[in-house]
């Protein structure tokens, strides 16, 4: 089962590779990571999506909890979280195809932030259902590059996530 | 040959051969001998370290600040061993009047007699070493505290922050390398965090479920000055243990307990650190529940006591293995359900429910889901559910069990006199019974090095209180006994140490014979010589169809001269008439004494559950009722490779 894991903790050198390297240690693959600061400048949120069965995953949470620079555990998997995730496409653009293309990324209200020769970049947020709508039509013209921040969550409700 | 007990260090002849030896290692200088003399600090120009009160405001180096924030913590013994990038730290270390420096032969062996003495104290063991192999060699001691939740602090020196990550000399990126064997760690930055750092460090290690804390030194750190102020609080806001079991689980096991018929108490190393003895004896009489102990938590139930039912697992008791499957309540309190202990999970306890006590979360549930779990320390927990089951009133009901579980105890006793004994052969049952027996067991530690003899040590050696025996369970550590009973006998000079050690596990460590002559430690080190690595070679004849791939060790060394090369006292016995007057001869010797005893190398320990079966479903154990035979193995019951 696929789990989003916000883990709240300290703003310091190390800290991330404690986080990821208990959870590689017990043979998990993470899926997507991202970290950065938070509203408070001593503390960094890590995202990160992980696959492992009921079991396991309480293992990884009741570990994550040990280490002493976590403060703080959220589990983003339910509906009740808001998943965004900036995409980067480089897509095959013959000069007669631009139109098409640009058509596609306002449809899905993104964003072209280069042109070339013979490619667009495109520049997209969204969910993980809406971006995939994305490659797959932007796989009939040939894509040539996708980078992928990984995703972050926030919980919907005034509950602090 | 060393006979002179009392004073401690200072050996003239043997400093002078240790400053020849020691040169060779990096441009460090060795300080040995000089700092365990009272009146160092007598030196011109050197400041008397008279504690960290006096102190407080002073400007001092980053390395004298480490050296007064251990005298802070109240550190009287550091284990280590010097090197480049420690030198400062070292240095400092030579003024202090507080802190005795015990100089190891090799830093591996400084972090197990920290261990040691760890465990024999329950105070924090500190270790102090170098950078680069200094900083690795502790690994291995570290993993092992870790996995036995021992109490450490370990000061590693580092290279200067400028040349961190540039392959320097020496350098090794050891908080990277211990990530996943420590509680945490730290790599100081500057010197503005030293004080806090060391005072968390102590903090962590020492509180929840115990462990070991790495502190790296970057040696420029170390040089600059500072404002020495020691902090009083903590403030660690992610770091909360819970120690008070929630109330509701309490009563609801309370009232578990009142119903059950067949409870066991399953007790482990948590007991100890938790130093929950008391309530564990008050629990068990009073509601009368048979006792079953692992490894780590032998001597935390008195093993004379009638509701005992001694060790469990692998090569457990028959007795006590029956007991934990015909149980219908388990208390775990402060166990890990260890694959060791528990065999095949499916066959442990089958027809139990489980109440799992621990201080550490993560361990609830982590192997078996318990019916009532408690997160909190042990000693307040028992204490509650004693307290709850006199109020509410009770009527001891397990009566029959207790007699049902007397009488497999009687059937299936651990060791029966002259069952298959050799009389030309040395037993090694009866060499862990007469040593027993010779021992005082509240005055004495025995420590085990790992294998057989850690096994007929577990089994046959008689351990009343806590913290008097004292054995790697979690990591297994080869190597880890002999520098262990050395810090423990630093630790509790008044007690009798002894270790039990196999032939093959003593060579992993024997280097710190050195560390025990010069500092006159008296430890008593038992020597089980079959000239084997026993429990590989046990496996590899029931397995492996007795391919003794690479078991068979030799003759060499002669323990007996390797010891007398160190200047200890020692002889060695192979015949059971004068393993006696041997024993006597060892625990009456003033200093450091070896006992090697030979013994024949096709020994087995016994019973022995194999592993993937169930822990009722032993082998080899003495079947009083048939006539007091060892059961022999049912083939097809053994799963040959797994582990």
């Amino acid at each position: 089962m696929r789990h989003v894991l916000s883990v709240l903790v300290e703003n310091k050198p190390g800290v991330l590779s404690r986080v990821t390297g208990l959870i590689s240690r017990r043979g998990f693959n993470i899926e997507s990571l991202t970290v950065g600061p938070t509203e408070d400048a001593t503390m960094s949120r890590v995202t990160a999506i992980v696959s492992a069965d009921e079991l396991a995953y309480e293992q990884i949470t009741k570990q994550l909890h040990k280490l002493i620079s976590v403060h703080k555990i959220s589990d983003l998997t339910n509906d009740a979280a808001i998943e965004r995730e900036l995409v980067l496409f480089k897509v095959c653009a013959a000069p007669d195809r631009r139109g098409e293309i640009i058509e596609i990324a306002n449809v899905f209200r993104a964003k072209i932030v280069d042109v070339g020769g013979s490619s667009l970049t495109i520049e997209a947020t969204g969910d993980e259902n809406k971006l995939r709508g994305m490659e797959d039509l932007f796989r009939a013209y040939g894509i040539k590059e996708i980078i992928r921040t990984g995703k972050i969550a926030m919980s919907r409700n005034s509950k602090e996530a | 040959m060393s006979t002179n007990l009392s004073k401690p260090a200072a050996g003239a002849s043997g400093g002078a051969a240790d400053l020849s030896e020691d040169t060779a290692c990096v441009e460090g200088t060795n300080t040995e001998g000089a700092t365990n003399i009272e009146g160092t600090a007598d030196r011109e120009g050197v400041a008397r370290v008279e504690g960290a009160a006096d102190r407080e405001g002073a400007t001092m180096t980053g390395a004298q600040a480490v050296i007064a924030s251990l005298e802070a913590e109240g550190v009287e013994l550091v284990f280590g061993y010097p090197g480049g990038q420690a030198i400062r730290m070292y240095d400092a270390l030579y003024d202090s009047v507080r802190i005795t420096h015990v100089l190891a032969r090799h830093e591996q062996g400084a972090v197990h007699e920290a261990d040691g003495y760890a465990r024999a104290t329950g105070k924090v063991g500190v270790v102090m070493v170098t950078s680069g192999p200094g900083a690795t060699n502790t690994v291995t001691g570290i993993a092992t505290a870790y996995m036995d939740s021992v109490p450490l602090v370990v000061i590693t020196g580092q290279v200067p922050r400028a040349v961190i990550g540039t392959d320097a000399f020496q350098e090794s990126d050891i908080v990277g390398i211990t990530m996943p064997v420590v509680k945490h760690s730290y790599l100081l930055q500057s010197t503005e965090e030293l004080t806090r750092t060391f005072h968390e460090a102590f903090h962590i290690a020492k509180t929840g479920r115990p462990g070991p804390v790495l502190i790296d030194v970057p040696s420029d750190l170390a040089a600059e000055d500072m404002v020495f102020h020691y902090p009083t609080a903590i403030n660690l806001p992610s770091y909360r243990p819970t120690y008070k079991g929630n109330a509701k689980q309490v009563r609801q096991a309370a009232e578990r307990i009142r119903r059950a018929q067949r409870p066991v108490l399953y007790v482990g190393g948590g007991a100890i650190i938790s130093n929950a003895a008391d309530e564990l004896r008050e629990l068990a009489e009073l509601v009368q529940i048979p006792v079953v102990s692992t490894l780590m938590g032998k001597g935390a139930f008195p093993a004379s006591h009638e509701l005992s039912l001694g060790p469990i697992g692998m090569h457990g008791s028959k007795y006590g293995n029956m007991a934990l499957t015909e149980s219908d309540l388990v208390i775990a309190c402060g166990v890990r359900f260890s694959d060791r202990v528990t065999g095949r999970l499916s066959g442990f306890a089958p027809r139990a429910q489980l109440i799992h006590i621990d201080i550490d979360p993560a361990e609830i549930g982590k192997v078996r889901d318990p019916e009532i779990p408690i997160v909190g320390d042990l000693k307040g927990i028992l204490a509650a559910i004693v307290t709850d089951l006199r109020k509410q009133g009770f009527e001891p009901s397990t009566g029959p069990w207790v007699c049902q579980v007397s009488e497999w105890r009687e059937r299936w006793p651990l060791y029966h006199p002259g069952l298959g004994d050799d009389p030309a052969q040395i037993v090694p049952e009866v060499v862990m019974r007469r040593l027993s027996e010779k021992l005082d067991p509240y005055s004495s530690i025995v420590v085990t090095e790992v294998g057989q003899h850690q096994m007929w040590a577990a089994q046959n050696i008689m351990r009343e209180v806590p913290r008097s025996f004292l054995s790697s369970g979690g990591l297994g550590t080869m190597g880890f006994g002999f520098p262990a009973a050395i810090g423990a006998a630093f630790g509790c000079p008044d007690k009798t140490v002894v270790c039990v050690a196999g032939d093959g596990s003593l060579q992993m460590n024997s280097q710190e014979m050195a560390t025990a002559a010069i500092n006159r430690v008296p430890v008593k080190v038992l020597v089980m010589d079959n000239r084997c690595l026993g429990m590989v070679c046990q496996w590899q004849k029931l397995f492996y169809q007795g391919r003794y791939a690479h078991t068979l060790l030799s003759d060499i060394p002669d323990f007996v001269k390797l010891a007398q090369a160190y200047e200890w006292d020692a002889e060695g016995v192979s015949s059971p008439d004068q393993l006696d007057a041997a024993l006597d001869r060892m625990l009456a010797a003033p200093g450091p004494y070896l006992l090697n005893v030979r013994i024949a190398r096709d020994q087995n320990v016994y019973p022995m559950v194999a592993p993937g079966a169930a822990i009722d479903n032993s082998f080899g154990e003495i079947d009083v009722e048939e006539g007091a035979v060892r059961v022999a193995r049912c083939e097809q019951e053994a799963i040959g490779g797994a582990r």
